[in-house]
């Protein structure tokens, strides 16, 4: 029945705007998760920490230093240091690589077979490592066409970035940060909305009247989905102008699939609403639903396809997985819905088998 | 739940009290796992009576409320409210019993009128019909003064006239009144009882649990429970008469202390 769902629909509504307290953190707790986790999560390296031990002390070797010092991947932090010191300055993690220019630097460039630069590199960390080994070798052969006027090899490859022309890693995570987010906060909106109602005892008023339980399943659904909603356009805003995320597809299709992703989580935390015993364990298990598979499984970092089989089956469960394709898709290549369909369809079955299976699994008496 | 079905009534007894009793239940029995907080019990209720339920704590009276609004389902016995069968019509019964919870069960953060209101639309009331019966309902109970205040605000008394309000909304034939004074001064409950009688003028049955035993007295007839089962059921008058005694008090410690314990 209309009225009964628009009683309900009024009612939460009123649940809502009264509590201003939990509005104002519904609102900017998203944007606070979304600038905090922008910062950090981050694959872009700056500032490695290196120590040079210069022991040529010409003209030539002043110059490789300057060009090392000229980027701000490197910061110097130590010059000169005995070469005894250095599993002291990695164990003190005061630097993470150290370069040694030997004594014959200048001498040994004008004849064969060159000098031998040493790079000491701390591979604690074999990502950081590999940048730090790589990064090095390009300003080398920089130095070296500089030296010698030529291109020491005899071919080159010349790529052509599609995408993320920049490779900044902000464009990559951004729009998965969103959808971690949105399906965190929409999950935990509606995590207690049914459990508190039994905990408060208002539902034993609720299940004497006639109501059905996809009458109050819907009326619950829709009020908590514009909400989810606004956080989810509040957070695209934020991350297209504060971290320069270009929207390269239509803002039209972005928040029509960020509708249909908000509604997926708004029917998770209903789900998990009807079956909680009390709002403590809606709340610890609609966080540990969204987190967990969402940051390990949905590809918002480690790419699904380098996954053992038995992980990617899981991953083809989690929501996150389809949003994180179809937000990227659009906000990086300009994907259109022909390019996804498939995905967002997934989505939007999943609204449906979820609000389903809440409304099958909502108990119409007490236990 | 756990409980397995029990038998369904038979078909006979389904509209047997349409025009008899307001509440009629045979050999009603709700156990929780090995405990039997109902055990075999059997009453009737007639229209426009006023029933008293008393009872100690956990004497099983809020478990054959529930029972009988179709917020527990029986473990076994057969019982019909309103003349509907309580195992299979209970989504008829609901549209025609008002029901109120021994514990506040409003929204704190709502006004009086719009937790009413909300009510009126879970019966499926349009929204021109819920602005009348209010007005009506909060002429005769009392709480014009009060409908524009958050219910939170309300001290319990206004609480309950409240609650009260909000079972009666969609006009039932029949309303459960579960501890309804309890907590309440003196004098809000003597109001409230002003009102269970005007209802019961207008033909309304009231299916009352208290621990009061001076509201005892003005019940039609009563029930007293212990260890859920029925230990009396009779008019206060000859109760008092039988015990020898001169108030419901002496009767009721009498009648629950009397064969153990």
């Amino acid at each position: 029945m209309k009225r009964t769902f628009a009683s309900i629909f009024r009612k939460e509504m009123i649940h809502i705007f009264r509590d201003v307290q939990s509005l104002f953190m519904v609102l900017t707790m998203p944007i606070l998760m979304l600038l905090l986790y922008g910062y950090a999560i981050t694959l872009d390296m700056k500032g490695i920490d290196i120590a040079i031990i210069d022991q040529s002390h010409s003209p030539e070797s002043r110059s490789l230093v300057e060009h090392i010092s000229s980027t701000d991947f490197f910061r110097i932090t130590a010059r000169d240091v005995p070469v005894d010191s250095v599993s002291r300055l990695f164990n003190s993690r005061t630097v993470r690589c150290v370069l040694v220019i030997p004594q014959d630097y200048a001498r040994e460039l004008v004849a064969a077979p060159g000098p031998q630069v040493q790079l000491l590199v701390d591979a604690s960390d074999p990502n950081a490592a590999n940048f730090i080994n790589n990064y090095v070798g390009r300003v080398i052969s920089e130095e070296n066409v500089r030296l010698s006027g030529h291109s020491p090899v005899l071919f080159n490859v010349s790529p052509r970035i599609f995408y993320n022309p920049d490779m900044r890693s902000a464009d990559f995570f951004v729009p998965g940060l969103i959808g971690l987010i949105l399906i965190l906060i929409s999950s935990l909106l509606t995590s207690i909305a049914i459990v508190r109602e039994k905990e408060t005892g208002t539902m034993e008023q609720l299940l004497v009247s006639p109501i059905k339980p996809l009458q109050l399943i819907l009326g619950k659904v829709l009020p908590y989905t514009m909400l989810g909603f606004i956080d989810g356009v509040l957070i695209l805003v934020v991350g297209s102008l504060w971290f320069n995320v270009p929207i390269t597809g239509s803002l039209v299709l972005v928040l029509t699939m960020m509708l249909i992703y908000v509604v997926t989580g708004i029917s998770l935390g209903i789900l998990v609403s009807t079956l909680a015993k009390n709002q403590a364990i809606a709340m610890l298990a609609a966080v540990m639903l969204t987190i967990l598979p969402t940051v390990m499984m949905s590809g918002f970092i480690f790419p699904i396809a380098s996954m053992p089989k038995a992980l990617q089956y899981v991953a083809a469960i989690v929501p996150a997985t389809y949003f994180m394709e179809i937000i990227r898709g659009i906000v990086l290549k300009g994907n259109t819905l022909a390019n996804l369909y498939q995905p967002a369809g997934i989505l939007l079955a999943m609204d449906v088998l979820l609000i389903v299976l809440a409304t099958r699994l909502f108990r119409v008496r007490l236990e | 739940m756990s409980n397995q079905r029990p038998a369904e009534g038979d078909a006979s007894a389904k509209t047997a009290g349409r025009d008899g009793f307001a509440v009629e239940v045979q050999d009603l029995t709700r156990t929780f796992g090995d405990f039997v907080a109902v055990d075999h019990v059997s009453f009737s209720v007639a229209r426009g009576e006023i029933f008293g339920f008393l009872g100690a704590n956990g004497a099983g009276k809020t478990t054959t409320i529930r029972m009988l609004c179709g917020l527990l389902l029986p473990s076994g016995g057969r019982g019909t409210v309103a003349g509907y069968d309580i195992m299979r019509d209970y989504e008829r019964i609901k549209l025609r019993i008002g029901y109120m919870s021994q514990k506040f069960s409003l929204y704190d953060d709502l006004s009086v009128r719009e937790n009413i209101e909300f009510y009126g639309g879970m019966y499926g009331l349009g929204r021109g019909e819920i602005a009348d019966r209010i007005d009506n309902l909060f002429e005769s109970i009392g709480l014009a003064e009060h409908a524009d205040k958050l219910a939170g605000s309300l001290p319990l008394g206004w609480k309950q006239r409240m609650s009260l309000a909000a079972s009666l909304l969609h006009d039932p034939e029949i309303i459960f009144l579960d501890e309804p004074t309890s907590g309440v001064d003196p004098v809000s409950r003597r109001s409230f009882w002003l009102l269970i009688y005007a209802l019961a003028d207008r033909g309304k049955t009231v299916f009352v649990t208290t621990h009061y035993m001076d509201e005892a007295e003005y019940c039609s007839r009563i029930s007293i429970m212990k260890l859920g089962k029925i230990v009396e059921l009779e008019n206060p008058h000859r109760l008092k008469e039988r015990y020898g005694v001169s108030t419901m008090q002496e009767v009721f410690l009498k009648a629950v202390a009397g064969s153990d314990i």
